[in-house]
C-alpha cells in the first residue's frame, strides 16, 4: 500500500459521508471517560474541537500560547461565513457550494472532502445560532446574507465586520461551559515545542509554560494540531504577530507530511505598507468588494499628479479612470476571487499606475455606492427632490451600518477619511492553503496526530474564497474530527492511562531544552527580527505574488545562508526560567527559516500556474485568456506532499493523484 | 520625533517594579504606539539588554490582548482604540510618555506591563455560555426570527474584546461593563432565556469572588472601552441580578 492513503469512502459522492458515519467505529461513554485528547490551538477549530470532544465524555487539555484561548487569530476574520442555506432562494444549494470552492481552489483539492464540508456548512449556522451568535438579521427577524468573491450567489452569513470574532467567542463559550465542568484543562500561554511518539503512535507533547518557563511533559491517546497557517513566514503578513509554524512543523519532522506548502493566499484588499518600522499589515475585508469598485487612473499623467499631491483622486473624471477588473472580467467584475484579483493590482502597479508614494496602491470607490444607498434611503423615506447632500449623508449612513468598524479602522491608520476619498489598498499575505497533509479522517500520515483548520492542507486547494475559512475551521471542529477520531480511539480503550516518564518522554524533553539553551547561550550579534525580516524580504521578493525558476533558486539558496547565520549570530536576551518573548520568537523564526526553503522548494517544482501559485513560466500565450494563469492537469493534477528527511531541501515527495468524477475540470474564467 | 519614555519595568510576579527612562529618537509619525515600542526593543536588544515585555497579538484591536495605561488612561490618549491602533499622530515631538500595566488586584503583574486576566476567564467560566451540545439536530437557524433592534442590541454587547479597559480606568476596580456585555448579549436572544437568572447570578458572584470592586456609575469605562460597550448595559445587568435574585432558589 501507497504511503498516502487518503481513505476516501467508497460510494456516490453525496453519500459518502452519511454512509461512513453509519459504519465508523464507537467509543462508548464509559471508555471515553478514560481517554485524553490533547487540543492544541484555540482558534475556530481547535476551540470547537476541544469543546465538542469535550462534551462527547473525551478528556480534553487545551493549549493557547496567548493569555486566554478567546485570543486566537480567528477573532480577526472580518467579513463573514459561508452556508449552502440557500434562504436568498438564489439558487444556491450543496452542490454548487462544494462546485465553486473546488473552482475556487482551482481544482486542486480533494472532492470528497469539499463535498462534505459544504453538507455540513449549513449545520454550523445552526449550531452558531443556538449558541447566542449574533448573527445580522433582516427587519422581518430572519438572517442575512451577503456576497464573497468567486460565487454568483449570496450565503455568506456575517456579524457586521467582526464575524470572526462572534463565532470564535461562540466557541470559547462552549469550552468555558467545559472548562467550567472539568471536562477541558485549559493551558494558557503555553507552546508546544514537540511531538511525542511511542511506538509509532502520537502520545504527548512538550510544551512549555512561557509565564514560568517550565518545560512540561503532557500525554494524550491523540494529538489534534489545530495551531493555524504560517503567513508570517513573509515576516509582513495579516496574522498576529504571534501567529506561527512551529506546532505543525515539529509534527512534520517527527514524521507528518508537509502538503503544497507553496499555496499561500494574498489578499487583494489590505492597507498599504507605509515604513520600514511597520509590524503587520492590515486587512480590509473581502465584504467591502461588494460595494467597493476598484480602480487606477488611465493616464500616466494623472497618477504622477496624485502622487506628488497636485490633485485628488476625486478630482478625475469618470472617464480618466480605470476599473480595470470589471475591464478585465466583465462577469464577475469586483467579486472575482481573490488570487485574480491580487495579480490585477499587481499588474497594474507593476505597469506604474500605482497611485500612493511607493508604487504599491490602488483605489477602493465607495462613491457609487453612497449614490446608489442614498437614492433609494430617499425613496424609502418618500423625500421628493432630495438634495446632492442629503443624497450623500443617506448614503453614507447605510455605507456606515454596513462596514462602519472597518472604515474607522482604516481611518485610524491611514489617517483619511474614506467616506470622503477613496481608500486605498494593495495585496497582503493572509492565509496558507497548504499544510499538514490529512486524509478524510483529518489524520496526519502519523497515527494518532490529526491536524485540523488553516493547519491542515485539505478544503481549499491551490486558493480559498473569501468566508470559507471560518466555515472550515468550524466544520473540521464542530462536525468532522469528534466523528473521525472515534474510529482510532475505539482501539484505544484498553490502552490505560499514558505515562508521561517513558524514554520517548525523556528524549523529547532533551532535545526541546538543548534547543532552548543554544539559543540562549549563542550570544550573538543579531536580534531575532533582524533574521525574520531579511527572511520575509526574501519570501516577498522571490516566493510571492509571481514566481520563477532563477528566483526560486535563489530563495532557497538565501534562507539556507540565513539559516546558518541565525545559528551563529543570534542574541537572545534573557533567560529560559522566566517569561521570555524573544526566546519564543527565536523558536518560532528558527521554524520559519526551515519551511521558507521546504515553500521555496515546493513552489519549484510545481511548474505550473494555479490559484494563489502564479508561475511566470505557465500563462496563457493567445486567445480570450491571454495573459491568465495557466494550469497543467497532466502533470500537476495532485496534492504535492513533502517527508522531512533532515533537510527542507531534500524532502521527498510523494503524490496524492487527485480525481475528479463529479465535476468537470475546466479553466477558470471569471470573464 | 523624539521622545522620552517612563516605562514600569518588573522582573517577575513576586518582586518589585519601578519606573526606568528610555530616550528614544527618529519616531515616524504613522508608525503605532506598539511599533514605537517594537523600536525600542530592537534598541535595547542590540545594546544587549533586555527589552519590555508587552502584551500583544493581532495588532488590529480585535483580540484584546493588548493592554497598557499611557498617560493615566487605558489604551492611551485616542478614543475607540486598543493600544495597538493607538497612532504616534496622537504625540508631539519632545512629548514625555508615561506607560504602565493595566493596575487592579485582580490583574496582577506577571511582568513588566504583561498582566494576568484570568479572572476574566472565570467569570465566563461560572456563565458565559448557553447550554447547547455540537449537534448535526439543532433547529433551523431561521426557525427563530429574533427582531432587528434585538440582534443588534445583542451584537453591541458581543462587541466586547474582553481586554480589561474597563477595570483599569476604574476607581473602584470594577468589572460589571464587562460582566454586563455577555449577560446583556444573552439576555436579548431567546437562544438565552433558559439560563438567565442562574447565568447573572453565577457570573456577579465569581465576579466578587475575583476581587473586582463595586459600581459606583462614574462612567469612566464607557469611555475608555475601545469597543463603545454602553453604560446602559451596566442598568440592563443590575435589573436581571435584580429580577434574578428575588425569585432564584439559590
Amino acid at each position: 500500500m501507497s504511503k498516502l492513503d487518503s481513505k476516501i469512502p467508497e460510494g456516490p459522492l453525496k453519500d459518502k459521508w452519511t454512509n461512513y458515519k453509519n459504519h465508523i467505529d464507537l467509543v462508548n461513554p464509559a471508555n471515553k471517560r478514560n481517554i485524553d485528547i490533547i487540543v492544541v490551538g484555540t482558534g475556530l477549530a481547535g476551540g470547537s474541537a476541544a469543546a465538542s470532544l469535550a462534551e462527547m465524555g473525551y478528556n480534553v487539555k487545551a493549549f493557547c500560547y496567548q493569555d486566554s484561548p478567546r485570543r486566537a487569530h480567528s477573532i480577526a476574520a472580518q467579513g463573514g461565513i459561508n452556508a449552502a442555506k440557500n434562504y436568498q432562494n438564489d439558487g444556491d444549494s450543496t452542490y454548487r457550494l462544494f462546485y465553486d470552492t473546488v473552482k475556487g481552489g482551482d481544482y486542486r483539492a480533494r472532492e470528497a472532502n469539499v463535498y462534505r464540508l459544504a453538507e455540513v456548512s449549513a449545520n454550523i449556522i445552526d449550531q452558531c445560532v443556538a449558541q447566542g451568535v449574533p448573527f445580522a438579521r433582516e427587519y422581518g427577524g430572519l438572517l442575512d446574507n451577503r456576497s464573497f468573491g468567486g460565487v454568483l450567489v449570496s450565503r455568506t452569513f456575517y456579524a457586521k465586520g467582526q464575524t470572526g470574532q462572534q463565532l470564535l467567542l461562540g466557541a470559547y463559550s462552549a469550552m468555558n461551559r467545559q472548562i467550567g465542568k472539568g471536562k477541558i484543562k485549559m493551558y494558557n500561554r503555553h507552546e508546544m515545542l514537540d511531538l511525542v511518539l511511542v511506538d509509532g503512535k502520537a502520545r504527548g507533547i512538550i510544551a512549555r509554560n512561557l509565564v514560568t518557563g517550565e518545560v512540561e511533559r503532557h500525554s494524550a491517546h491523540a494529538v489534534v494540531i489545530a495551531s493555524g497557517g504560517y503567513g508570517n513566514v513573509f515576516f509582513l503578513s495579516t496574522n498576529a504577530m504571534g501567529s506561527n509554524v512551529s506546532a505543525a512543523w515539529k509534527v512534520h519532522k517527527k514524521g507528518a507530511f508537509f502538503a503544497n506548502p507553496c499555496y499561500t493566499q494574498i489578499h487583494p484588499t489590505c492597507i498599504p505598507r507605509s515604513g520600514e518600522y511597520q509590524s503587520k499589515l492590515t486587512l480590509m475585508s473581502e465584504s467591502l468588494r461588494n460595494d467597493g469598485r476598484i480602480w487606477v487612473p488611465k493616464k500616466m499623467e494623472d497618477v504622477k499628479a496624485i502622487r506628488e499631491k497636485k490633485i485628488k483622486p476625486t478630482d478625475l473624471k469618470e472617464e480618466d479612470r480605470d476599473y480595470y477588473l470589471e475591464r478585465r472580467y466583465p462577469a464577475y467584475g469586483n467579486l472575482v476571487p481573490r488570487d485574480v484579483a491580487s495579480r490585477a493590482a499587481k499588474e497594474r502597479c507593476d505597469a506604474g499606475y500605482g497611485v500612493n508614494a511607493t508604487g504599491e496602491a490602488v483605489y477602493l470607490d465607495f462613491s457609487t455606492a453612497i449614490q446608489r444607498y442614498g437614492r433609494e434611503k430617499a425613496n424609502m423615506l418618500g423625500l421628493e427632490n432630495p438634495t446632492a447632500e442629503k443624497i450623500t449623508q443617506l448614503g453614507e449612513e447605510v455605507i456606515e451600518a454596513k462596514y462602519g468598524n472597518l472604515f474607522q479602522m482604516y481611518e485610524k491608520i491611514v489617517d483619511e477619511n474614506p467616506y470622503k476619498t477613496p481608500m486605498m489598498i494593495y495585496p497582503a499575505v493572509h492565509y496558507t492553503m497548504g499544510g499538514i497533509w490529512v486524509d478524510y479522517n483529518l489524520m496526519t500520515t502519523i497515527p494518532g496526530c490529526y491536524a485540523a483548520g488553516e493547519a491542515n492542507f485539505s478544503d481549499h486547494g491551490a486558493n480559498r474564497l473569501g468566508a470559507s475559512a471560518l466555515m472550515q475551521g468550524l466544520a473540521d471542529g464542530y462536525f468532522v474530527l469528534p466523528y473521525t477520531i472515534g474510529g482510532y480511539l475505539s482501539n484505544e480503550i484498553r490502552t490505560g492511562k499514558i505515562p508521561t516518564n517513558l524514554p520517548e518522554f525523556d528524549a523529547a524533553e532533551k532535545e526541546v531544552t538543548e534547543r532552548l539553551e543554544k539559543l540562549i547561550n549563542n550570544k550573538g550579534t543579531k536580534s531575532v527580527d533582524y533574521f525574520h525580516k531579511k527572511l520575509g524580504k526574501i519570501m516577498w521578493d522571490y516566493v510571492g505574488m509571481a514566481r520563477n525558476e532563477a528566483g526560486l533558486k535563489k530563495a532557497m539558496d538565501e534562507i539556507a545562508q540565513i539559516r546558518e547565520e541565525f545559528w551563529k549570530d543570534v542574541f537572545v536576551p534573557g533567560g529560559m526560567n522566566e517569561l521570555n518573548p524573544e526566546l519564543e520568537k527565536a523558536g518560532r523564526v528558527a521554524d520559519f527559516l526551515e519551511l521558507g526553503e521546504l515553500f521555496a522548494v515546493d513552489a519549484l517544482h510545481r511548474n505550473e500556474s494555479c490559484g494563489g501559485h502564479f508561475r511566470e513560466e505557465s500563462v496563457e500565450t493567445g486567445g480570450e485568456q491571454e495573459g491568465e494563469a495557466k494550469r497543467d492537469d497532466v502533470n500537476f493534477k495532485y496534492v504535492a506532499a513533502w517527508e522531512y528527511t533532515g533537510n527542507p531541501r531534500e524532502a521527498v515527495l510523494h503524490k496524492e493523484e487527485l480525481t475528479f468524477n463529479d465535476i468537470e475540470l475546466k479553466q477558470r474564467s471569471y470573464k | 520625533m523624539d521622545l522620552t519614555l517612563k516605562i514600569w519595568r518588573q522582573k517577575d510576579a513576586k518582586s518589585e517594579g519601578k519606573m526606568e527612562t528610555y530616550p528614544i529618537k527618529d519616531i515616524s509619525e504613522h508608525s503605532s504606539f506598539l511599533e514605537m515600542l517594537d523600536v525600542l526593543n530592537e534598541n535595547l536588544v542590540n545594546e544587549g539588554k533586555e527589552p519590555v515585555a508587552f502584551d500583544h497579538d493581532c495588532r488590529e484591536g480585535i483580540c484584546g490582548m493588548c493592554s497598557l495605561y499611557i498617560n493615566g488612561e487605558a489604551h492611551g490618549p485616542d478614543r475607540g482604540v486598543t493600544t495597538c491602533q493607538l497612532h504616534m499622530r496622537m504625540f508631539k515631538n519632545g512629548d514625555t510618555i508615561y506607560i504602565e500595566p493595566f493596575r487592579s488586584k485582580a490583574f496582577p503583574v506577571i511582568k513588566d506591563l504583561i498582566v494576568d486576566r484570568g479572572s476574566f476567564d472565570r467569570i465566563q467560566h461560572a456563565g458565559g455560555f448557553i447550554s447547547v451540545n455540537t449537534s448535526g439536530n439543532t433547529q433551523d437557524a431561521n426557525a427563530l426570527p429574533i427582531p432587528k433592534p434585538d440582534a443588534d442590541k445583542a451584537m453591541d454587547a458581543a462587541t466586547c474584546i474582553g481586554c480589561g479597559a474597563c477595570v483599569a480606568t476604574c476607581k473602584n476596580s470594577s468589572a460589571m461593563l464587562f460582566v454586563a456585555a455577555k449577560v446583556s448579549q444573552y439576555s436579548y436572544l431567546p437562544q438565552g432565556q433558559i439560563e438567565r437568572k442562574e447565568r447573572v447570578l453565577n457570573m456577579v458572584e465569581q465576579m466578587d469572588k475575583e476581587g473586582f470592586g463595586n459600581c459606583t456609575n462614574t462612567g469612566a469605562c464607557e469611555v475608555e472601552c475601545p469597543k463603545g460597550i454602553s453604560l446602559e448595559f451596566i442598568a440592563r445587568m443590575n435589573r436581571e441580578y435584580f429580577g434574578a435574585s428575588i425569585v432564584s432558589e439559590k
